[in-house]
Order: structure tokens, then sequence, then C-alpha cells
């Protein structure tokens, strides 16, 4: 296994974190325990009052606590599509942000799967779904393939890190016997190196299926009941591109923040928020398709109870929300990418900031309006969110960025031996493989 | 080991064949599994009753005793006025009001609603571990030792008639040594639901058996609390399995129609109008 010393790039600053902790880290992580406490005093107040303590009544039966959940499932994508789908076609720019973009993966899952928890009546009762489970409910597939999921890119975090973790096991610094158990005896042999390509080719073709799963499962928790709007085919993959719009978002903001606060600007380069950038517009592109097949065909359906829902978006108590998401969140976002002089690192934050704002208003609105009109004429309901739900959420954010930031102080975020392995073959493999689009040369033997 | 085999009067290859035996059954039952695993609704013709509901509109005069009713004998939890003007409260019956035309020629109907029984139960398809399902009789039951409140079953059910625990239940103090014994409490954190007061139905049939005769619609006519309690004699249940039961013979009158049939979900309560609905 090379040495650190031996990378031909400027790799000490990709290792630095993990040395050097500044104050403004452990400042960042004491504000983020208090918001986690807080979350905690939130939910314990929850527990033992019940889910009386939200804004959630008849028929407004799910709230926030489905949104966040909807919302941090989408951002999971993320990963899926940086790491494995760009892997797939070959992107040779991904290299630097694999790690990233599957840590998002991971995180995100783990706390959609806080949020169903926190939303349950009875947590304790928990593992029914696995004791009593009936394969026809809708929770059920989503269990099992948001299981999958968490499982598959886990291995998908771990295996490509094994490389860069016999490097730290190698090296004087904190935490080695840690490093020694988990690179597994790994020393770059050709054996152990084709093997560990083997296996990750593998689960990157695995992955893309499973996680289109998630999101297509997701949707179908809504899309099979027989609920106004909910109950659409176009549903399933509807969340998978809000999915990936969402998750793009998510982790352009991530490098931005981590470029900065790691120092890591040689490294998560400008030209990576440039393609990100064009990323999120094709995405942003496709999400309003999607928006525009989904309402119109419902506005010019003009059966009464989806109507109903619809018009309270589009001009009823909701109209605000709803048309701030469309514009600023989906319209504006891909005109703003599409020029150069606005794609800029900043300006990509910016949009991507809207981006994810407006997504979770979006699943915010997909959960709560078809909920407060419900087929028979009852009274329309009222749902308004309390502070428990608020600290809740904030709270799942912040543990979101503590584990994140955790992660960066104890693994390299960058992966260094894909950058090292991009280096060296990445150009003539490139070369060799445009050559080989191009016609014969004349006189020359077709290959 | 070799001693047991020694010692049994079976030689080893034996023990080895009965060994495949049982493996081999045990991968046919897991063949088998998913058949059962797929139709938990029971099949109509296994239903042993198909318990019905007939709530006659023109003879009910929406004095709501089958809603007060219905608390009363299933010890339904007070919410307390705070609470219940925050839809928190639980009305196993309910009083849906209908507004039919528009000012001048406006019209209202008060529907008593108690749970449809759907013999196609959205809520039954999308529970998670079979804390709700269909009985052998036709009800839509509800376990709350098994619910795992996600109320998914109360976001699927089309007429909203499922109910959650939002707190902890209680009870006015001058009504807590009148709870009915036959009805389990709920704890906070399940969902609950109109049972078509089943209790009455198995404490019938013992009576019923115990004079060594069948349950006959005269015992079953006004048997649950809101058909017991109203006036107007405008709720009535039966079977709707057997085709000369009152219930049937008036499900099958002009007047009769059902909530929101067009969803398919095939309620077992069935509404008798003679005016047609205004929209």
């Amino acid at each position: 296994m090379e040495r650190v010393e031996d990378l031909s790039f400027e790799a000490a600053a990709i290792l630095s974190p993990l040395r050097h902790t500044r104050r403004r880290f452990y400042v960042a992580v004491a504000a983020l325990l208090g918001i986690m406490a807080f979350a905690v005093y939130a939910y314990v107040q929850q527990f033992t009052r019940g889910l009386g303590e939200t804004g959630m009544n008849r028929p407004i039966y799910w709230g926030m606590y489905i949104g966040n959940f909807v919302f941090f499932v989408s951002i999971s994508l993320a990963g899926t599509l940086i790491s494995a789908i760009l892997r797939v076609v070959k992107a040779e720019w991904r290299r630097p942000i694999t790690r990233c973009a599957e840590l998002i993966t991971v995180l995100s899952l783990i706390f959609a799967v806080v949020n169903i928890i926190v939303d349950m009546g009875r947590p304790d009762r928990l593992l029914y779904i696995a004791q009593h489970f009936r394969i026809q409910s809708p929770i059920v597939w989503d269990v099992i393939s948001i299981n999958s999921y968490l499982a598959a890119s886990l291995i998908y975090l771990y295996l490509p890190m094994i490389p860069d973790l016999a490097l730290l096991r190698d090296r004087p610094g904190r935490w080695r016997s840690l490093y020694r158990i988990l690179s597994l005896g790994y020393e770059g042999t050709e054996k152990q190196h084709l093997w560990l390509e083997r296996l990750t080719a593998l689960i990157a073709i695995l992955i893309i299926p499973i996680g289109i799963s998630v999101h297509t499962v997701t949707a179908y928790l809504f899309a099979t009941t027989l609920q106004p709007v909910w109950h659409s085919t176009i549903y399933g993959p509807f969340f998978v591109v809000g999915a990936l719009y969402t998750g793009t978002a998510a982790l352009i903001i991530i490098i931005a923040i981590l470029r900065t606060s790691l120092r890591l600007r040689h490294v998560l380069k400008d030209v990576h928020f440039n393609n990100l950038g064009l990323v999120l517009m094709a995405e942003g592109l496709m999400v309003a398709y999607f928006l525009i097949c989904i309402y119109l065909v419902e506005i010019t359906g003009q059966e009464p109870h989806v109507l109903r829902v619809v018009l309270s978006e589009i001009q009823g108590p909701f109209a605000l929300p709803f048309w701030g998401m469309v514009v600023l969140g989906i319209l504006f976002p891909p005109f703003f990418l599409a020029f150069r002089k606005t794609r800029t690192v900043l300006g990509c934050v910016f949009a991507s900031v809207l981006v994810v704002i407006a997504m979770w208003i979006e699943r915010f609105l997909i959960v709560v309006p078809t909920l407060m009109h419900p087929r028979l004429p009852w009274p329309e309901g009222v749902y308004s969110p309390t502070w428990v739900e608020w600290s809740i959420t904030a709270g799942c954010l912040a543990a979101f960025a503590l584990l994140y930031m955790i992660f960066t102080k104890v693994f390299p975020v960058v992966s260094l031996w894909e950058i090292q392995e991009g280096m060296e073959t990445a150009i003539p493999d490139v070369t060799e493989r445009y050559k080989s689009y191009m016609p014969e040369k004349l006189g020359e033997e077709p290959v | 080991m070799n001693d047991l085999r020694e010692g049994s009067s079976k030689p080893a290859e034996t023990h080895r064949r009965s060994f495949f035996t049982t493996l081999a059954a045990a991968l046919a039952g897991i063949f088998l599994l998913p058949r059962r695993l797929f139709s938990s609704e029971p099949a109509r013709e296994r239903l042993r009753r198909k318990w019905g509901m007939v709530i006659d509109l023109d003879k009910c005069t929406g004095c709501q005793a089958c809603v007060v009713a219905c608390r009363a004998e299933n010890n339904v939890p007070v919410a307390g006025p705070a609470q219940t003007q925050n839809d928190r409260g639980i009305f196993w019956m309910d009083m849906l009001e209908v507004s039919e035309g528009s000012y001048p020629d406006l019209q209202r109907q008060l529907t008593p609603i108690p749970c449809n029984h759907c013999e196609n139960a959205p809520c039954v398809k999308v529970c998670p571990v079979g804390a709700t399902f269909i009985n052998e009789e036709g009800i839509v039951a509800q376990v709350w030792a098994r619910c795992i409140g996600c109320r998914y079953c109360t976001t699927a059910c089309p007429y909203s008639r499922r109910y959650f625990n939002w707190q902890a239940p209680s009870w006015p103090e001058t009504m807590k040594n009148q709870l009915n014994p036959d009805v389990a409490t709920r704890p906070k954190g399940v969902v609950e639901k109109c049972t078509f007061c089943h209790h009455r139905i198995r404490r019938a049939r013992e009576k019923a058996r115990a004079e060594g005769r069948e349950l006959a619609d005269a015992d079953v006519r006004t048997l649950p609390a809101c058909a017991q309690a109203c006036p107007a004699e405008a709720i009535l249940f039966g079977d709707l399995g057997s085709p000369e039961s009152e219930v049937s013979r008036l499900a099958r009158s002009p007047r009769a129609m059902r909530l929101l049939e067009d969803l398919g979900t095939h309620p077992k309560v069935v509404y008798l109008r003679e005016a047609k609905w205004k929209e």
C-alpha cells in the first residue's frame, strides 16, 4: 500500500481534519447537541402524553413527521446517483464526491426511519412489524426496501473505504486499532484490489434498482390508498424524479460546506459545482414536467373530490407555499442554473437551498391537503404543527449534521485511493475510450 | 452420538431419510404459505354470517340517541371540550351533516354513520401487522393489543370512520364506575372503531345456544347499542348473508343506497331514503 507521501496529489489537506480540530468545530457540536437535547425533551413530552402533543387530529392523521420521512427518503437518492449511476456511466469527475454523497444516503435513511418511529402511536411495538408482518401492506414493502437500501448503502460506503482505512492504519495517528479492524487486513495486493473492484462494481449496479424501488414504494404508501390525488399511477416515478432533484441539491450544499470548513478548495473544485448544477437543472425541468402532468390532468378531469384538494393548493389556504414552491423552487432554479454566469459555486448553493426548502414544502403538500379534504362532507380539517413537531424536525436535522461532522473527523470524507486511481488510469482510459468512438483512419485495420 | 444410534432400533439411514422428509415437508409448507398470506379477507363462502345494518333516513329524527348510546356501551373516552374542538374526539357512531342544494333551496340530511364494515375494506389491506382484519362474521375487527399506531388505516379509510387515541383515555369522575365490563378500554396510541357491538352478538349467540336453537333474526334486530337506543326504529341489524332476513329484504328495496358505492368497498351499512339526493 502506498504511503500518503507517495500519492501524486495534495492529500495532506484531506487527512488534516482527522488530525486537527478547530475551535469552530466544538462550537458547532455544542450548538447541535443543544438543539438535539431540546428535541429529546420534546419527544419525551410526546411519548408520555401521547401524539395529542402534535397538531395532528382527525382527519389529518399524518402530518409533518410523514412529510419529513418522505423528505429524508428523497435526499437519500443523492448517494446512489453520484456514486453508483455516475460510476456505471464512467463519469470521471465523480471521484472526489462519491463518499460525501454515499454518506448522505446512509444518514438520511437513518433519519427517515427515526421520523417513522417518532410518528408511531406505540413505538414500543415496533418489532411487531417483523413479528406479525402482512406482506400486502405497503408499509411492509417500505420496511423491506428501506432496510435493503440502508444495508446496501452501508456496504457501498464501507467497501470503497477499505484502501483508505489501510492507509490510515499504516501511518501514525489516532484510532489506529480501529482502522486495523476495519481495514480487514487489506494490503493493496493485486488480488485484493481486483476483488474490491469487482465487489464495488457489483454493488454499484445492485444499488440502483434498490434505490429506485425505495422511492417508488414510498410513493405507493400514498398511491395504493383510495384517497383523492394520492391514488395516482404517476406517483412512483414522480417520487423518483423528486428524489433526484432533492438529493442533488442536498449534495451541492454539503460539499460547499465541506469545501470551506475543511479547506478542500483544491479537491472539491468549481467544475464539480458546475456539473452538479447542470444535473440539478435537468432534474428541475423533469420535476416541473411531472407537476404539469399531475396538475393539468387533475384540473381538467374535474373530479370533485380531487378538484377540492387541488384547488386548496392552487388558490386555497396552501396557495402561498404552493406557488412559492413552484416558482422559487422548481421553475426558477433550472432557469438560474442555465447560464454559465450564474452557475457559479455560490449560484449553485443558492439554487440548491431554494430547491431543498421547496421540496420539503412539496412533501408537506403531498401529505396534508389530501387528508384535509376527506371524501365525505365532514367539516374541513385544520392542521398546524406544534412546537413538538418543529423541535423534533430541527433535532433530526441537527443530528444529521452532527453525525456527518463526526464522520469527517474519523474517516477521510474524500476518497484518497479513488482519486489516486483516477489520476493514474483515467486519462489513458478516457483517451482510449474516445478514440474508440472515432471512425477508423484510412488504411488502418478496424479494431 | 454413536451410542445413541446403536441403541436406537432404526438404522442411521432411516434417521437421515426422515430428516430429509421433514425438510421437504417444511419447504413445501413455505411454498404453500403465500396463499394464506395473501388472503387476509376470508372468502365469502367461508363467512358464517354477514352482519349488516340498515339505517332508514326517512325514519331518523336526528335525535343522536344512537351516538350517546354507543359511547356509553363501548367505553368511548371523553376527550373534553378543548380536545374535541381540536378534532380529537372519538365517535364510533357519528352524525354526518350532508348539505343539499343551496340557499334558498337548502336542505340538510343528518346521517348516523357507524363503521361501514366494508367487504373490501381499504383499512384492512394496509395494516402492516394484522391489527385490523375481517372476522368470520364479516365484522372489521380491531385488536388494540396488536395496533402499532401507524395510522395508515385511518388515512386509508375513505369514510374517516376510524379514530386514534391521541392521549390516554379519561372519563369524568362520575362516569368511572359506569364503564361497561364487556368492552376493553383502549390505551393511548392505538386506533379504535365501531365493532357492530360484537360483544352483544356473542352474548346473544350464547343465550340462543343455551336455549338449544339457532340465532334468529328477532334476536339481533335491534342488538347493537345504537339500534337499541333508536326511538324511531330507524336502525336495524341483521344477517345480510341470508336472503330472507329483514335487513336483506330492506337492502333490496329501491330506496337503498350505500356510501361512496363507486369506490368498490362494498359497505355493509345500507341507507334507505325515498327522496333523490341533490347536489
